[in-house]
This record gives C-alpha cells, structure tokens and sequence, in this order.
C-alpha cells in the first residue's frame, strides 16, 4: 500500500496531464521486434484502449509496464517522475494493477483471503481480515461490484472471479489500471456491468488501459484509442472521431470489406443427429447433460455460450475423442458414439480442434505432412504402403495454393506458420477429404482479421455444397453472422435455440447467462427443461 | 545451424576434453589419439575388428532411433539382446543339422523374434495403461538376466563340460551350420555386419518413405494431434516398441553367431553377454541424430573407439577406460547442444505466437530450416 506517492486524487487536478506516459519504448525478441518505438500515455479519468490484432505488440507493451518484460530502449515515467520498473512488485508499488486473462486468484481461499494477499495487515501479525471484508463490502457498494467477501474462490462464475480482481486492484488504490482482454470470458450483460463498473473507476479519477480486438467494445467503452499494429503504433485518436471501418482499417494497415451475413441456403435431410448425449469431463462431472439436436445437409449451426459450458467436451464426443456416457450420435446414419475419432471420420465427419496447436497439427511436421495427417493412407498419397513423394507434393502444392496459405515452402514446418495460416492449412486438409459433416470449433479464435474473413467465406462456400456444419464458438458476433440458426450451451444443455435474423443480441445473451427463453424474470431457473429438444 | 553442428561439435568437445585427462595422466594425447586412429581404422582387420563391434551397436541403434522416433524410450536393449541371444541359440540347438541357407536365416529370425516380443511387452503396458516405459524396460532387464542364467545353467547347458565345481552356464558349440560366414577372408567382417547395414537402410525407408514410419512419427511427436487424425495411437506405440526389441534382438543372435566362441556363455550379468551394446546403442542412436543412416556412421565411429581403445592403452599406459569415458562425454554434450538448441527454438516458437500474422521465420527472411540432424529428418 502505496497511496500517497501516487494517489489518483492529484492527478485529478491536472486531468489533461498524463498520469503514465510510455515513451520510445522498444522490445525485441530474437527475429522480432515485438514492440518498436512505441510512445503510449493515459491520464487520470480516462479510458486508454490500446487496440489491434493478435500480435500487434498490445501485450507485449503492457508486460514491460508490468516488469515482466525489460525495455531494450524507452523510458516510463510516472507521476511526472522518471521510473524503472524491474518486477511486477515494482510495478504494484508505483500503483500499477494489472488483470490479467487469466486470473490470479487462489481458489482455497475466501475472497477476502485473496484481497487480503500481498498486503500489509492493518492489524500487525495478525491477518485483521475482518478490516479487509468491511473494506471489500465498502468498495462493492461504491462500485456495484457484488461479492460476498466470505465466499471461496472455487465457488464463484467467471464474472465473479473477474469482480474479485478488480476489488483487489480497488483495495490497493491503484492508480493506473491494465485490463487485458477482460470480456473474453463473459457474457454480453456481465460485459455491461464490467463497462459500468470501470466507468465509474474512471470517473473516479483512475487511468484506466484496456486491451482488447473487439471494435465494438473498444468504440463503447474508450475515450481515446491506439492503435498497434506490427509492433509500431499506427495512430492514437479520440472514441469520438472512430469508427469502425476507421478503426479496422488501422489495425490490419488496409480497408476490408464489412462481413455482410450470408443468404441463407436451402436444406437438406438431417445429417448429424444428436440425441440425449450425456459426456463427462476431464474432471469427472457431467460436462453434457443431455443434449439434442440436428444439423442438415446445407445448413449452418452455431452453438454459442460462455467458455465452460460444455461446448469442448460436445466437439469432443462428436469427433469421437471422449466417449459418452450415454445417448447417440449419427452421421449420415451411422451411429459413431464411442467408437474413435478413425469411425467418426469414416462416417464422414470433418473436425476444426478449437486448440489447433495441440490437436490440428503435429508441429514439428512440415505443410507438407500435415496436409496428408488424416488421409495418409489413401490411394492418392500412398501405394503399397509406401508415400508417394510426387503425388503428394502436387497435392499438397494445389491445396497450398487453394486455401491461400501462406508459407515459404511445403517443408516449412508448421510451427512457423502464423495462427490464420494453420488454421487455412487444416481447413485445406479437413474440406479435402469432402465431409458431409463439418464441426469447427472456434473458428477464428486468435486469428488476424483478413484470415478470418477468409475461412468464414470458405465455410459459407461449403455449406452451400450442401455440408452439414456446426460451429462452436464463444465469439457472439462471429456466430450471429454465420449460423441459420444458433443454439446456446449453457451448464451442459442447450438452454434454446434462436433465428439471428430475428432474436437480437441482449436475447442470445440472457440464454448465455443461463435464463430460459420466454422467461419474464431475470433469475436463474433450474434446468426443468435441460434436456428438452430444442429442434 | 547449431543442429547440424552439435554433432561434430560434440565429438570435438569430447576429444579435447579427453586431450586434457591424457596430459593429467602424463600420456601424450597426439600419440594417444594416434593410436586409436591406427588401432580403429588402419588396415582391413582393424577395420574388419570396428565393424565387428560396430553390428550389434548399429542394431541397437536402429531399434532405438525406431522407438524414441515413437516417443518411447527404450532402455530395455540390454534385456531384448539377451531374449534374442536366447532364443536364436535355442533355435540352434533344436535343429542343429539344418543347412546353413536355411538355418542362419532361422536362427537371426528366432532372435530377432525374441527380442520383438521382449519389447512388446513394455510396449502394451506403455499403450495400454500408459507404464512409464523407461522403469518397464530396464525392469525387464532384470527378469532377462534371470531368464539368460537360469537357461543357460539348466535346460540349455553344455553337459559334456562338466567342471570340478559343476556346470558351466554355456551352451555347447553351436552348430556350425548357424555360424555366420566370415566376408573377408582373415578379418572378422561377417555376414551380421551387412545385415546390421541393411536393416539400418531398411528401417530408414520405413520411417520416412511408408505410411506406417508417417503414423510413427506423428504418433510420437504429437499423441493428440494423431488421434484427432483418427490415428491408432496405442498399436502406433506397441509397433514401435516391438520393432525397438526385434533390432535388439537381432543384435543378440548375431553377437551369439558371429562371436569367436559360438557359444552363449553367461557371467551371471548382461554385460558380459551384450558388453554393454544395450546401453551404447542409445548414445549410438543420439550421435546419430535418431536417424538410421546417420547412425551406421555413429556406430562405426564408436565400434572404432571400441577397438582402437586397447590399441590405446598398448601406446600410451592410459587405460582403454578412457574411451567409455569419451562415449560418455559425447553424450553429455549432445544432449546438452540439443537441449540449447530446442531451447533457441521454443523461445522462437513462442514468439511466431505473438507475431500472430507475422511469424519470424517468414520476417527473417530466413530459408525453411533444413533437416537437422536430432530434428525431424524427413
């Protein structure tokens, strides 16, 4: 506890003055110069976004802030006064806080417990957590920040944790607060009270970065943006004068064409069948309770939910790699549930991994062989048992050049590829082999705009030859833009089912947080109807 | 680049290194290393000798390149040399009066048999119920030992040779129909060299020009990414294994049938069997980068140290020793250089995920990086 050096109340006396100011700040790793000349200020009352695409530096920036990165070159000052930040204590005693994405929280403790760690008791040797919790339940109330400072960490949601971060950063009175990536994990109503609560920080005299690739956050949120692109800053500019096609612009240094939701196809007969599936997690619990649905030839279905709600364990029982504990999946007729990934691709099923770095690609592998993981036996790769060399780099080169993945060489191996490129490459590989079932789980998580652009045409394109596909993702946006129709996980059961041309966003997102559609109170139901059909 | 210069830089390492202990023991090291160069290499029964130790190293070897290749470290060459030793005596002393086209082949196949299914063992517990390899095979080891004292003390005994304290664990003479033919006349060059060469082709062809070498390789480097692919993963694991021992095992026959004596004889240790190929072949395999082409030249090289080790000790008083402690060298400063270098990588790796869009490699403007030798070598 530091406030007086730096309390926020006298920089509210000079609120055009920067409360931190980065300047020429240069980081380089070995071949990348992560961070280059960069100059970054935020004042006390303002929301500072530093906005662009994965890898544009915004982290990198943020590390070096935090002493976790040390500058090669540049200068932090604080305050008015020069500082050198060696470490995250460093940082924490010049009234930095940072929340990062993933939390920094034990979860054996209680609340106040968590508050309480790192900082210097009021109560000498002892712990004086009750001072702690009159002190939380102060702040809760200042801000609507609802914690119950007696609760254990285990037994709180995703947003909970994220309201127990930010009280942390609130009981060390800290003067400039990072978030990174903060709405990642939470629904679009928890993502309105995370923006109110920081408003309110803001206004209260705070500096507040945030760190986000969503536009539409980013304009509802900022009053001023930076944008990062390649490490440099392309331009900093006032909330009022961006926009969206300005601020996309920015961020990918070229104009891209706005997403436009694609017409809507005609259907065939049902081609995955899924029918009371039950699925346990790594943990043991029931991750999938019961959940049924179809997907027909031709059309697009999107399953949206906040991470956790059993979405990985579904993709994972379809694409055969968790065995159910009961209820049937079929493809095109064939009954695949427990029988392996191998009967699930024989039956013609096409899986996207969500962790395309673990389960996508061998990475030490070139293109070349990875394009040919899944069919490395078939007659056009392999005769007798033996490669076929030629055939395989013809191959590989027209699905290289179909998919426009872009790499050095077929021999490259695949680690060096950026995100969106493997991504394309195992597109290339799983839309190669012609599935009549296409599951794509987070389709563009960590992906570069144009990239992404890039594989939602492909799968419009492939839903219009008449494929089944169902996408999981936890991006709103993406599938509000893609699906025909969108079905919402919520705590292993698909809690209903909505047209994007005709429910809205707040809709989709009430269902997300786990109220029943068609219910007129707010409150959380008990899952009377989980196992309902939502077909 | 530092992966193509770890090997030779390794080996330079470890001569100066060994330069230094020669000059405390007061030898000088240019008449030492001299002397082992002559010893190893000079003149065709040297170099009949080298490729006499270098056989069962290379088999080894190539069993080992097979299963790390898989992701399975098999430490279990000692007890599959024996298992195949064994089974290939066993084979001859069954059907002693066969003719040699057909029993040699008999024989090499009996322990390369042996030593498949001493390896399959580990093999399934590793796929089944995921046994750490590495205490299974070296257990193994020690159930082989017992295995090779007792069959060579009881059932398959020389009784004609009884002695004042009893029996000598050793088989009786070995038919002659099984020896394995000597290939240049007055050295001990003998059929088991060649062979040992073409496995080490063969096994390279399987790894890196079949479907199934494809399966082994992306099984072992990524067990989720090949069963995402719908890979049989646990079969992939206990192929590989099984392969890993039939090589050992094979190295057992031949040591049995190309030995001077033509016998199997036991000192109650593995060792004295196998003098230690089990374990060398593992440094055999890592010198040579895990691949089976570069490991013929491998197990040439330390099938010279071998020979030119006495040769040594004859010039310069320092004991042949000295060479186990080389191999031993080499060892720690491969691993180390290839520790270093995936270290380099990784670190790089991390970075192509924050350069997002623009991966280093592809801003370096580097060249795709080449074969490295202990990399992927296809």
């Amino acid at each position: 506890m530091n406030a007086q050096a730096t309390a926020p109340g006298g920089a509210l006396d000079n609120p055009g003055v920067p409360i931190l100011e980065m300047r020429g700040i240069t980081k380089r790793f070995p071949g990348v110069v992560a961070n280059d000349h960069v100059d970054f200020d935020v004042r006390a009352g303002e929301v500072h976004t530093l906005f662009g695409e994965n890898g544009a530096g915004k982290s990198t920036l943020m590390r070096v802030l935090y002493g976790l990165y040390h500058p090669d070159e540049g200068e932090i000052w604080i305050g008015g006064q020069r500082v050198t930040i060696h470490s995250p204590a460093a940082a924490i005693h010049h009234g930095i806080g940072m929340i990062h994405q993933h939390f920094m929280l034990v979860d054996t403790l209680t609340v106040a417990e968590n508050v309480a760690l790192g900082t210097r008791s009021a109560r000498g040797p002892l712990t004086g957590l009750d001072v702690v919790s009159a002190r939380i339940r102060q702040l809760s109330e200042a801000y609507g920040l609802r914690v119950d400072p007696q609760a254990f960490v285990w037994q709180l949601s995703v947003g909970e944790r994220q309201r127990v971060e930010i009280i942390k950063a609130l009981y060390r009175d800290v003067a400039v607060l990072v978030l990174d990536e903060p709405t990642a994990v939470l629904t679009p109503q928890e993502v309105e009270d995370l923006f109110t609560v920081l408003r309110r920080m803001a206004r209260n005299g705070r500096a507040l970065v945030f760190i986000s690739h969503k536009v539409r956050e980013v304009l509802e949120l900022s009053d001023r943006i930076t944008v990062l692109r390649n490490g440099r800053v392309v331009g900093t500019l006032p909330a009022a004068k961006a926009t969206r096609a300005r601020l996309v612009e920015m961020m990918v240094g070229h104009q891209v064409a706005t997403e436009e939701p694609p017409p809507r196809g005609t259907t065939g007969e049902p081609t995955l069948l899924v029918r009371d599936l039950h699925v346990r997690s790594d943990r043991g619990t029931e991750a999938v309770r019961g959940v049924s649905f179809d997907v027909r030839a031709g059309e697009l279905v999107g399953i949206a939910g906040v991470a956790g709600n059993g979405q990985r364990e579904l993709a994972e029982a379809i694409a055969g790699l968790r065995t159910p504990v009961a209820g049937s999946i079929t493809v095109g007729g064939i009954e695949l549930g427990g029988r392996g990934p191998a009967a699930a691709r024989a039956a013609g099923l096409g899986y996207v991994p969500e962790e395309r770095m673990r389960d996508g690609v061998v990475t030490e592998f070139s293109v070349a062989d990875n394009l040919l993981l899944v069919d490395y036996r078939s007659r056009a790769y392999a005769r007798f048992g033996f490669l076929r060399r030629g055939a395989i780099r013809r191959h590989c080169q027209e699905l290289v050049d179909a998919f426009n993945v872009k790499t050095p060489s077929l021999e490259t191996p695949a680690r060096n590829l950026s995100g969106g490129n493997i991504q394309k490459l195992i597109m290339a590989r799983e839309l190669s082999a012609h599935p009549r079932v296409l599951l794509v789980a987070q389709p563009t998580r960590g992906i570069d705009v144009s990239a992404s652009l890039y594989i939602h045409q492909r799968l419009i394109a492939q839903r219009e030859d008449g494929t089944a596909i169902l996408i999981i993702s936890e991006d709103l946006d993406e599938i509000m833009t893609l699906s025909d129709r969108i079905l919402v996980m919520y705590e292993g059961t698909i809690i209903g089912a909505a047209d994007p041309r005709t429910t809205s966003r707040e809709e989709i997102g009430m269902m997300m947080a786990g109220v029943h559609p068609g219910t007129p109170s707010a409150a959380t139901q008990p899952s009377a109807v989980a196992g309902a059909s939502p077909i | 680049m530092l992966g193509w210069l770890a090997i030779p830089s390794a080996l330079l390492g470890a001569l100066v290194l060994g330069a230094v202990m020669m000059l405390a023991l007061g030898a000088n090291p240019l008449t030492g290393y001299r002397a082992l160069l002559v010893g190893a290499f000079g003149g065709s029964y040297a170099l009949g000798s080298t490729a006499f130790q270098a056989a069962p190293l290379l088999l080894v070897g190539v069993g080992i390149c097979i299963a790390f290749r898989a992701n399975v470290f098999n430490i279990g060459g000692e007890g599959q040399i024996a298992m195949g030793g064994l089974a290939g005596a066993a084979t001859a002393l069954a059907f002693p009066e066969l003719p040699s086209v057909v029993l040699i082949p008999l024989v090499l196949l009996a322990g390369t048999a042996g030593g498949a299914i001493w390896g399959a063992i580990p093999g399934f517990f590793k796929a089944q119920y995921n046994v750490n390899e590495i205490l299974s095979t070296i257990m193994l080891n020690l159930v082989a030992v017992q295995v090779m004292n007792y069959l060579l003390a009881g059932p398959m005994v020389d009784h004609s040779q009884a002695s004042v304290g009893g029996l000598i664990p050793e088989t009786q003479l070995l038919s002659r129909n099984a020896w394995l033919p000597i290939l240049v006349p007055g050295t001990q060059l003998h059929l088991g060299v060649l062979i040992a060469v073409l496995v080490a082709i063969a096994a390279y062809l399987l790894l890196w020009r079949t479907t199934f070498g494809f399966r082994l390789r992306a099984v072992g480097l990524s067990r989720d990414a090949s069963a995402y692919a719908g890979m049989p993963v646990k079969r992939t694991i206990v192929w590989a294994v099984t392969l890993s021992g039939a090589a050992c095992g094979l190295a057992g026959s031949i040591l049995v049938f190309g030995s001077i004596s033509h016998r199997m004889v036991t000192d109650g240790s593995l060792t004295g069997f196998t003098g230690s190929a089990g374990f060398n072949g593992i440094v055999v395999a890592l010198f040579g980068g895990l691949n089976p082409l570069w490991t013929i030249v491998s197990a040439f090289l330390f099938g010279g140290l071998i020979v030119g080790g006495s040769a040594l000790q004859v010039a310069t008083g320092v004991p042949s020793d000295l060479v186990t402690a080389l191999s031993g060298i080499v060892v720690v400063l491969v691993v180390s250089l290839e520790y270093l270098r995936r270290r380099a990588r990784s670190q790089s790796t991390a970075l192509a995920a924050f350069g997002g869009a623009n991966p280093p490699t592809l801003r370096r403007g580097e060249p795709p990086p080449a074969a490295a030798v202990g990399g992927d070598g296809a």
